[in-house]
């Protein structure tokens, strides 16, 4: 049962082939057995997924369920849960129990998920690697030496494990996107604005969207379309009304016109990933596509402009985590300085630190304009860039991650290396645009990402467009478990 | 030398909104600590503000009051600093683009001239928490009820020259945001705070001198003290050939002293940034339009329409429309009694006087607008004489009932009958032989004078109850009948 993707559960949950209690009961033995390979998960709330399915189960039975009634997902521990610890991946969260749900959470609710428990990502979503949590790195389950890709690491990891068929995600610079790449799943970071923001954990307000992680595109249109919505308690949501994303999927993309940006080629892309990244574009024009060739001349400003907006947003979002009324406080505090200053030099990590000094510096009197009024402004000439394109094309593609998993620990010390992993990403963050990755081909064995930048609000043809792939194509039906549970088994 | 005193004021006024700038918190005063704060103002994780439109109402309604440009499009700001009672570690407030422009307003002294005050801008912001320090056994309390209550912050240019003219310009704040009613105006309650920037220079001389800022001062006669006495010690450094050292001061009330805020940190730097939480706020012309339809007639209209239609001096006309409450219940009273200028004499006088012995706001008075005509209308029609009434009026405070039943349960119906005087006036020249013999040797120019005697001696007799013109016409006869 565990191989079933979410519109199969969804068919099995109806036809009474199995109930919500049996594949919940399943999944989270998996979780259980085989967790401590992938690290993918930071809390199980088994009980309670368990009482939630017996619920799904009722509902069902009486034949009012809802869209996902009864399918087991997982929340990345960004979202907030009402009474389960949600911890960012921080120290500083460690022992915060939310006194109320995400709308994210409570959306996906409503429509009847069942969530099995809280996945690990890079600590406040700072990282590409996630090996910057609190609760340790997650191992790709293609390699279990070599990373998720973060910050959702612990949503993407978990879904290519088959210990859940799909999770949310959030995404600031290409958080759902490159980790999905490197795990051979489906992510999409939506339009700003389209999914709240209430109850996430802010780390950079003005990027950060939350969308799904799962094993194919059709999967990613059902959790989106519970997860989206209108919310008065974000007032940077669109208040655009729940839509159906399954609707288009078998639309035909005979005439689709793709952009492929030359700047998405260059120096810096391995070049295995740029073959598979141009085999994928070459089956799209077999389905009657037509590639062409555009310019986004400001991509290379994008990673130097989002790690000064970023950062300064995330230096005034994290001032909250003090010490003084929830979360990490040192013992003893000597003083209110004390306090402060061990808080939140015991309660945050290294990387957490870095972006808060490199954020507060880039907002400073003397430097603001230099730093944070010219990313501001790059920030505009990139979204022009996108605005440009988009009067030519109907989508933009390219790869998502500049190369496939690196090993646990390569790029540590390099920070730099490390931001270069979301060069392709970065950009429609900063621009507000939906971003997609899905699977593309193996380099070696580990998989490729390619990535679908669609126009504002057309997330539908992000997921026609991508369907439409996995149709005439099989690699995000490859599984990392014929792998790793084969070298499990001969080393028995 | 001459000196001149240079003030610029900024005035913090708490809007009387229901909830809170960003949450639906209630802003009511005086609650349990921490009752009043929700998952927005604990500034838990996750959590996001939603601009409260009532805010954006009354700042507009302000900005419309004070002849002001408004802010089509205002931008929130993060203002970043550290302190307990500042839940997410920054305020949202605005600095480039805030909802009110530059604007002015007229002030009125006590010698009945006025001047105009720039306003430099207002802009609306959340307030903080409170700390307490006391009770705490070494630790300090935190009570967030008032975090995330809507404020303006009031900024006018250095446009005052002396510490009355400061009074003053508080005074018609003051009074405009309680005409619109935006704000209680409750400084007790730090619904109005006060910040004062005063420096002085030689008069004559065009370039300002260092200022200082005093914090907090909570009421009008410490505003016009503690600016006072900043700038005699300003004034004593500068001709001892000091120095102005730029910084914050404290005023003390208890010694009318001003002492620097020793701060151990440097110069902050409050990185402000456009909040990404908050989208630009867009106010449309329609919106402005309907608000300036609703204005309520203000100070300086109504002071205006007094004069008119009351014929009250400029003086009595600003002193009872300085609140809105004073006005209205000026009105009620001149329309029961008829009598707008001997209305308006009772209330700038023994009502002023009752008022601020009791420490009672006019609608805490105990003599009321429909009591107060009547006893005008006794006044009025020679029941009682003024001399009477104020004796009347003290009754009515002290809850003896209204005019007519004081005047009867005490007696105090004034006496005009001539056939009771005349027997009066008769007995006091039979029992004053002396002063009649006075009164016929004196020169006739001297003779007016020499009635008083008489008058009062018959008044005494009456208890006061005499009408006193009755007692001349027949007095001046009887007197005049013995030369």
């Amino acid at each position: 049962m565990h191989q079933l993707t979410i519109a199969e559960i969804i068919r099995g949950l109806r036809d009474k082939q199995f109930s919500s209690v049996e594949i919940t009961r399943q999944l989270l033995d998996r979780i259980q057995q085989q967790d401590s390979n992938y690290n993918s998960f930071i809390t199980v709330t088994a009980e309670q997924a368990l009482q939630r399915a017996e619920a799904a189960d009722r509902q069902l039975a009486a034949g009012d369920a809802p869209a996902l009634c009864g399918v087991p997902i997982a929340h990345k521990d960004i979202f907030c849960t009402s009474g389960v610890r949600t911890s960012c991946g921080s120290k500083m969260l460690d022992n915060f129990v939310p006194p109320y749900d995400a709308t994210v959470v409570e959306n996906l609710q409503h429509a009847g998920a069942v969530s099995l428990g809280k996945t690990n990502m890079d600590e406040f979503a700072m990282g590409s690697s996630n090996e910057t949590s609190y609760y340790g790195p997650v191992k790709n389950p293609w390699n279990t030496d070599r990373v998720s890709g973060g910050s959702s690491g612990g949503s993407a990891a978990a879904v290519a494990a088959q210990l859940v068929p799909g999770a949310t995600a959030t995404d600031t610079g290409g958080s759902i996107r490159q980790p999905a790449a490197l795990t051979n799943t489906t992510g999409l970071k939506p339009t700003y604005g389209r999914v709240s923001r209430w109850g996430m954990v802010a780390f950079a307000s003005s990027l950060d969207q939350a969308g799904p992680i799962a094993r194919n595109a059709e999967d990613c249109a059902h959790l989106l379309s519970a997860m989206a919505g209108p919310d008065r308690r974000d007032s940077t949501n669109l208040q655009r009304d729940a839509e159906d994303f399954t609707a288009d999927l078998n639309k035909s993309v005979q005439g689709l016109k793709i952009g492929v940006p030359k700047e998405y080629f260059g120096e810096g892309l391995n070049a295995d990933t740029a073959a598979r990244v141009q085999d994928a574009l070459k089956e799209f024009e077999k389905l009657g596509a037509e590639l062409v060739d555009i310019s986004l001349p400001h991509t290379d400003l994008a990673v130097p402009a989002y790690y000064v907006i970023a950062p300064a947003e995330a230096s005034a979002n994290l001032s909250r985590f003090d010490g003084v009324r929830y979360g990490y406080r040192c013992e003893n505090p000597a003083d209110l300085r004390d306090l402060y200053m061990r808080s939140r030099g015991e309660g945050f990590g290294e990387e957490v630190k870095r972006r808060i000094l490199v954020g507060t510096y880039a907002l400073s009197a003397g430097y603001y304009d230099a730093y944070y009024n010219k990313a501001q402004q790059v920030r505009r000439l990139i979204k022009q860039d996108f605005v440009d394109a988009f009067g030519k094309v109907d989508v933009i593609m390219g790869p998502t991650a500049p190369s496939p998993a690196f090993e646990i620990g390569a790029k540590v010390a390099d920070p730099v290396a490390m931001y270069l992993e979301d060069i392709y990403t970065i950009a429609t963050n900063l621009a507000g645009l939906p971003g997609m990755s899905l699977p593309c081909g193996r380099v070696g064995n580990m998989p490729v990402g390619l990535q679908i930048i669609g126009n504002y609000l057309d997330e539908a043809r992000m997921l026609n467009v991508a369907h439409q792939y996995q149709q005439a194509t099989d690699w995000h039906r490859a599984s990392a478990l014929s792998l790793t549970e084969a070298a499990a088994a001969g080393g028995e | 030398m001459e000196w001149e005193i240079v003030i610029g004021l900024e005035v913090h006024v708490q809007l009387s909104t229901q909830s809170k700038l960003f949450s639906g918190a209630s802003t009511r005063f005086g609650a349990e600590p921490n009752t009043q704060a929700c998952a927005v103002d604990l500034a838990m994780p996750g959590t996001l503000p939603v601009p409260n439109e009532a805010a954006f109402r009354y700042a507009t309604l302000f900005g419309l009051a004070m002849n002001a440009g408004i802010g089509r499009r205002s931008v929130f700001e993060r203002k970043n600093y550290f302190y307990p009672d500042l839940p997410k570690g920054y305020q949202t407030t605005q600095l480039a683009k805030p909802i009110v422009g530059a604007g002015e307003v007229e002030i009125h002294l006590e010698d009945g001239s006025s001047k105009k005050v720039r306003l430099h801008h207002a802009h609306l912001e959340e307030d903080a928490g409170k700390s307490l320090h006391e009770d705490f056994h070494g630790m300090s309390g935190i009570d967030l009820n008032r975090a995330g209550t809507p404020l303006i912050e009031i900024v006018s240019e250095p446009d005052m020259r002396s510490a009355a003219e400061a009074v003053a310009y508080l005074k018609k704040i003051h009074s405009i945001v309680t005409y619109l009613g935006i704000s209680d105006g409750d400084m007790s309650q730090g619904s109005l705070r006060c910040d004062a920037n005063v420096s002085v220079r030689l008069k004559g001389e065009e370039k300002l001198g260092t200022r200082t800022e005093l914090k907090n001062i909570n009421s009008f006669r410490f505003v016009e003290k503690a600016i006072k006495v900043e700038a005699e010690r300003q004034i004593d450094i500068l001709e001892d050939g000091g120095s102005i050292l730029q910084e914050t001061r404290l005023y003390d009330s208890d010694k009318n002293e001003t002492r620097s805020m020793r701060s151990k940190e440097v110069a902050n730097d409050y990185r402000y940034f456009p909040c990404p939480d908050l989208l630009p706020v867009e106010l449309s012309e329609d919106y402005i339009d309907r608000l300036r339809g609703e204005m309520p007639e203000l100070p300086d209209a109504k002071a205006a329409r007094f004069r008119e239609q009351y014929q009250l001096s400029a003086y009595d006309a600003d002193q009872l429309t300085q609140e809105r409450a004073t006005a209205d219940y000026f009105e009620t009273l001149a329309e029961q009694c008829g009598e707008p200028k001997l209305a308006a004499n009772w209330m700038t006088g023994e009502l002023a006087a009752l008022l601020n012995r009791q420490e009672l706001t006019i609608g805490q008075s105990p003599v009321s607008a429909e009591h107060l005509a009547g006893l005008i209308a006794r006044i009025k029609d020679g029941t009682i004489s003024s001399k009477i009434a104020k004796q009347v009026f003290e009754a009515i405070a002290s809850g003896e009932g209204d005019a007519d039943t004081v005047i009867d349960k005490r007696g105090l119906k004034q006496v005009s009958d001539t056939g009771a005087i005349e027997k009066m006036v008769d007995e006091v020249i039979a029992n004053s032989a002396r002063q009649v013999e006075n009164y016929r040797n004196a020169d006739e120019d001297k003779r007016p004078k020499m009635m008083g005697y008489f008058v009062g001696q018959i008044m005494k007799a009456s208890k006061g109850q005499a009408n006193p013109q009755v007692i001349n016409k027949i007095l001046r006869e009887k007197l005049d009948a013995l030369l």
